[in-house]
């Protein structure tokens, strides 16, 4: 039995990671299959808050088959080392949607690496990460976008925003397009912010006190990313959590 | 109510008010006139304590505590309520969620019992008939999208709920037409004109002060008072300048 050489800096999937957590768990466990298959629609999720100090790696391999759909919402916030990566192939005229969000703090580092295959025409996908990184955390979103030579009439959006609590923490945000076909719709932004001053000057001259103008203002920022989660419970519990994970960091 | 006791400061390395004194008892509304320039903004912001608009010489009492130890979100507590010339706009934050969490916060910290739900939109329902503005509105985002008119009446409706002993209102007057300006004069007159409270006028022009008659009226220039006198004062500098006047 042969064992995986556990991965180095220069490959760019890598690259920001945290090496000596993923030695500690290396090999990590093989992918989750999720297959989609033609004309159904799928729903999953994951709230990846492992404990402090833990490292977990979640890799997903996705395929959604001719005009099916699948709907991923994830929550990144626990543990040393958090990293979440799908490998997602789409049929013709199906649909991938991810929305996920990254809240780390201390010295966590947390990543959703994505590589999304349009191999037929008439796909579409949207993937929309917000971060709030404080500490010496590091939050990356590393995403590409393949469209394959046959993929016309693809439609494909990339939305990356991350939030720095703390000049010492880090975002790194790339998303990448390769595209073989010629009718292609793919749309990426990437921004990195802090919170708005003028905002939270405003906000405190209402009364609002530092800590609770701080949260509302993040609390908006991610606002939207579960919005859509149409288990009632579910979107509770995704909620409170981030919230919960918010308020340690402000 | 509020003493300001010969207030010195600089930003960015210019002086910009210097030694400005002035006393505003419960009941009065005073407004303060002056040309560009004069530091009237500052003064507005000073109070407020915004950041970077720092003291360095002189000091404000409100109601016997010392302004300038407490941070701005203590002195709006307090009973602090400063109208902003130009508003801010908060996407993602409902003007509900916004104002909720303020006076909840204040009420916190006076040890006051906070509102429930159904009390506050009670209460923002009030305030925002008062100024004709739609409750639709405040379910959208601070600010956002509205128009000058707009923001300047969503400023009036929080300080209705907000319910402060002492309004600043910078330039509250600056982007309102007519019919606008007699809503939002209006408004002050409702909110803040009883024995308990008090109302600091900031404006360049005489129109707002048609419909919120002050008692006080002080021109501002080269960063302290130099003038002081009654309502007939603004109609003065309204007819001659300031110029005019302060050469006089």
């Amino acid at each position: 039995m042969t064992t995986l050489a556990l991965p180095t800096r220069r490959e760019e999937a890598w690259r920001y990671s945290d090496l000596d957590a993923v030695a500690t768990i290396w090999p990590t466990p093989a992918p989750a299959r999720i297959d989609v298959a033609e004309g159904e629609r799928a729903h999953h999720h994951l709230m990846q808050d492992a404990a402090d100090g833990a490292a977990t790696v979640h890799d997903y391999v996705i395929d959604i088959a001719d005009g099916a759909r699948c709907d991923f919402h994830l929550l990144n916030i626990g543990g040393k080392l958090g990293r979440v990566t799908f490998a997602v192939t789409l049929g013709k005229g199906s649909h991938f949607e991810l929305s996920g969000a990254i809240i780390g703090g201390g010295d966590q580092v947390l990543e959703i690496i994505t590589s999304v295959t349009h191999a037929q025409p008439d796909a579409t996908s949207g993937q929309t990460i917000r971060s709030i990184l404080g500490g010496h955390a590091t939050g990356s979103y590393l995403g590409s976008i393949n469209v394959a030579r046959d993929a016309q009439r693809t439609d494909a959006f990339q939305s990356v925003k991350a939030m720095l609590l703390d000049r010492t923490a880090t975002a790194n945000a790339k998303p990448e397009l390769e595209i073989y076909a010629d009718d292609v719709k793919c749309a990426h932004g990437a921004t990195v912010g802090e919170l708005d001053r003028q905002a939270l000057y405003y906000m405190a001259s209402r009364g609002m006190d530092p800590t609770t103008a701080k949260t509302l203002l993040l609390k908006a920022f991610v606002a939207g990313v579960f919005d859509d989660l149409t288990d009632e419970a579910l979107k509770d519990r995704f909620e409170t959590a981030a919230l919960a994970k918010l308020e340690a960091l402000v | 109510m509020l003493t300001i006791d010969n207030l010195s400061n600089d930003i960015d390395g210019k002086a910009i008010l210097k030694g400005l004194s002035l006393s505003i008892n419960a009941g009065e509304i005073h407004a303060i006139m002056g040309p560009n320039g004069a530091g009237k903004s500052t003064l507005a912001y000073t109070l407020g304590g915004r950041p970077g608009y720092e003291v360095t010489g002189g000091g404000a009492t409100f109601e016997g505590r010392d302004l300038f130890e407490l941070e701005p979100h203590e002195r709006a507590a307090a009973g602090l309520f400063l109208g902003f010339q130009y508003p801010v706009e908060i996407p993602g934050v409902s003007n509900l969620q916004f104002l909720r969490e303020s006076l909840n916060s204040q009420k916190r910290a006076r040890g006051e019992k906070e509102l429930n739900g159904g009390e506050f939109i009670r209460l923002a329902k009030d305030k925002a008939a008062l100024l004709g503005l739609d409750m639709d509105m405040l379910k959208r985002p601070v600010n956002v999208g509205f128009s000058g008119g707009e923001k300047k009446r969503a400023e009036m409706v929080q300080m209705g709920i907000l319910d402060p002993k002492l309004a600043i209102l910078d330039e509250t007057d600056s982007g309102l037409d007519i019919d606008a300006l007699k809503v939002v004069g209006a408004g002050i007159n409702a909110i803040m004109r009883k024995p308990d409270k008090a109302v600091l006028l900031i404006t360049h022009y005489q129109r707002l002060l048609d419909y919120v008659k002050p008692d006080y009226v002080h021109v501002l220039a080269g960063g302290r008072i130099v003038k002081s006198g009654g309502p007939e004062l603004a109609l003065e500098l309204e007819r001659e300048g300031y110029a005019e006047v302060l050469a006089a």
